[in-house]
């Protein structure tokens, strides 16, 4: 923040640039300068941010107004606000997908902190659509749960931003990503033996996911379960009766 | 010297040792407690003197006045002679497996749990990153009771997996040092013990009805040995993720559909994982099915009197 509020008249950088680069906006990519100019891509934006024409000169770098320094303030706000808001919108396109993919891959949103997802990239996601509801928690693939992200930087970026159905059209658009699912269960153990409470709860669990398991191979989909592929292998049915 | 920190302060106080607890002289100094360890640790007498704090009052070898020191240090001659050629970090290092190992036995133990559960009050083992366990305090664990084996993990009672420390100084911390059975023994030993977050799980107001539900109900049966209240309460319907597209849940038969719900499920009916109980209940029905069989046997078998005496 001090370094935007030194530049106050010139910027040597994109704003951007400077948005990309600010701590904890690891998450973000960058928006093309395209999709932003597109006034169709923004409808309805318009009264969700105030200063709405001023924000947008600010992020497309056209903004060349003197102000005091609290309406600069504010318009610096709402053009934060704007970008994520267009964030959102454009990381579900083609091409914002594939620039988030890239991300994904090279694990800038963090790993799966399970230790038996093994350290699975992850990718943000909101619980609502709405801003200022939450902030950006991560979606893990294989264990297909959300988490916190691990760092405090991170919690003040609202959910909204990424939306609740990115990973999820991400997947949609690239199935071939779908990580393979994991089996592996952690046991719980008292000097070696096994707890009661925990085990009658997994034999539970075990019994749900079987019951899934047979669901889809009645309609031949592939599990996405290591021990699946090994079933096609050899006799399904054999697999399916045990 | 007094001014000093002991080792055992030092250590505890050491950046990644946050997870630590001060293991009590009492027990160290109890040989019975250490058994078996002289053969885990190489130069297990320096290290534990130097856990002890031996080391540093009888180090002073110009000190005439203290004859106490000096006898001792007469006494076990051939061992400081020794230590000049032994480096004095390998022996920290051994010294820090010792104690680890010391603490892995020192948390199971009656005294050492209620230290653990101070600190377990006091957060200093921090929450499940779990959304939906909504900040549920975790304890640490490890894979293995042997040293070398992997770091500690943080076991969340809550939903009943074991996650990665956040931070990356625990990424050094041995797992032996904590053992397998700490959690579970640390839960057996305050079964009343809240183990839900203090925040209801992110995705609803569902997690404070729940557990709203539950307290009024004053839900205290006991399930497999564990309060109801108690068990997985970070699980379960209202608690599990649904991917969703626009508000349209993902379908299962999709490829990238959802696969993992069962890990995160569990019965609505908790009574239904009683599975001694069941087993009766069936075992009963058993019988009934088995005298209603005998019956109609019976009664067969009274046809066929009369058709007999018909004829």
């Amino acid at each position: 923040m001090d370094e935007y509020d030194t530049t106050s008249s010139s910027y040597v950088v994109y704003w951007r640039d400077w948005f990309l680069a600010a701590r904890g906006h690891e998450y973000f990519c960058e928006i093309d300068e395209e999709y932003l100019t597109d006034r169709f891509n923004l409808t309805g934006l318009q009264s969700e941010v105030t200063y709405y024409n001023h924000a947008l000169d600010l992020v497309t770098d056209v903004f060349d107004v003197d102000c005091k320094d609290e309406v600069r303030e504010q318009v610096d706000k709402s053009a934060r606000h704007l970008y994520g808001l267009v964030h959102a919108r454009y990381i579900i396109t083609s091409r914002g997908l594939s620039k988030m993919c890239d991300k994904y891959k090279r694990g800038d949103f963090g790993r799966c902190p399970r230790v038996l997802c093994h350290g699975q990239t992850l990718l943000p996601v909101g619980l609502t659509d709405v801003p200022g509801q939450s902030p950006v928690k991560l979606f893990c693939p294989k264990c297909e749960d959300i988490y916190t992200p691990k760092s405090s930087r991170h919690s003040a970026i609202d959910g909204a931003y990424f939306g609740t159905s990115f990973p999820h059209i991400l997947f949609q658009v690239y199935p071939q990503l779908v990580p393979e699912k994991t089996e592996e269960r952690f046991v719980q153990k008292c000097f070696g033996f096994k707890v009661h409470s925990h085990a009658a709860l997994s034999r539970w669990q075990e019994e749900r996911k079987e019951e899934m398991l047979a669901r889809l191979r009645g309609c031949n989909i592939r599990t996405g379960f290591p021990s699946d592929v090994v079933a096609e292998r050899g006799d399904t049915n054999s697999f399916r009766s045990w | 010297m007094e001014e000093q920190d002991s080792w055992i302060a030092h250590f505890c106080a050491m950046p990644g040792h946050e997870y630590f607890c001060e293991v009590s002289d009492d027990f160290i100094e109890d040989d019975f407690n250490l058994t078996g360890l002289n053969q885990m640790v190489p130069n297990y007498k320096q290290a534990l003197e130097m856990i002890l704090d031996v080391e540093a009052s009888s180090d002073e070898e110009d000190d005439p006045e203290d004859d106490e020191y000096d006898s001792r240090q007469y006494y076990s001659g051939r061992r400081y002679r020794n230590r000049a050629n032994v480096n004095i970090e390998a022996i920290h290092a051994n010294a820090q497996l010792l104690y680890g190992l010391i603490h892995q036995r020192f948390i199971t133990s009656r005294n050492g749990i209620q230290v653990m559960y101070y600190k377990y009050a006091h957060n200093h083992f921090g929450h499940c990153p779990r959304v939906n366990c909504g900040f549920a305090r975790t304890i640490p664990c490890g894979f293995s009771d042997v040293p070398g084996v992997d770091t500690v993990k943080l076991f969340c009672p809550s939903c009943l997996d074991i996650y990665v420390p956040p931070n990356n100084r625990f990424l050094r911390i041995d797992g032996a040092f904590f053992g397998s059975t700490f959690p579970s023994l640390f839960l057996m030993s305050y079964p009343e013990l809240d183990v839900s977050g203090p925040h209801p799980g992110a995705t609803g107001t569902k997690g404070v009805q729940k557990k709203v539900k539950e307290k009024t109900e004053g839900s205290s049966r006991v399930i497999n040995g564990v309060v109801e209240a108690n068990f997985a309460p970070g699980l379960g319907k209202g608690n599990i993720y649904d991917m969703k597209i626009y508000g349209f849940k993902v379908s299962e038969k999709a490829k990238s559909g959802p696969r993992m719900k069962w890990l995160r499920d569990r019965p609505e009916d908790m009574k239904e994982l009683d599975e001694v109980e069941n087993f009766s209940n069936q075992d009963s029905r058993y019988v009934v099915d088995v005298s209603n069989n005998a019956r109609e046997e019976n009664s067969d078998v009274t046809m066929q009197d009369d058709e007999i005496a018909g004829r």
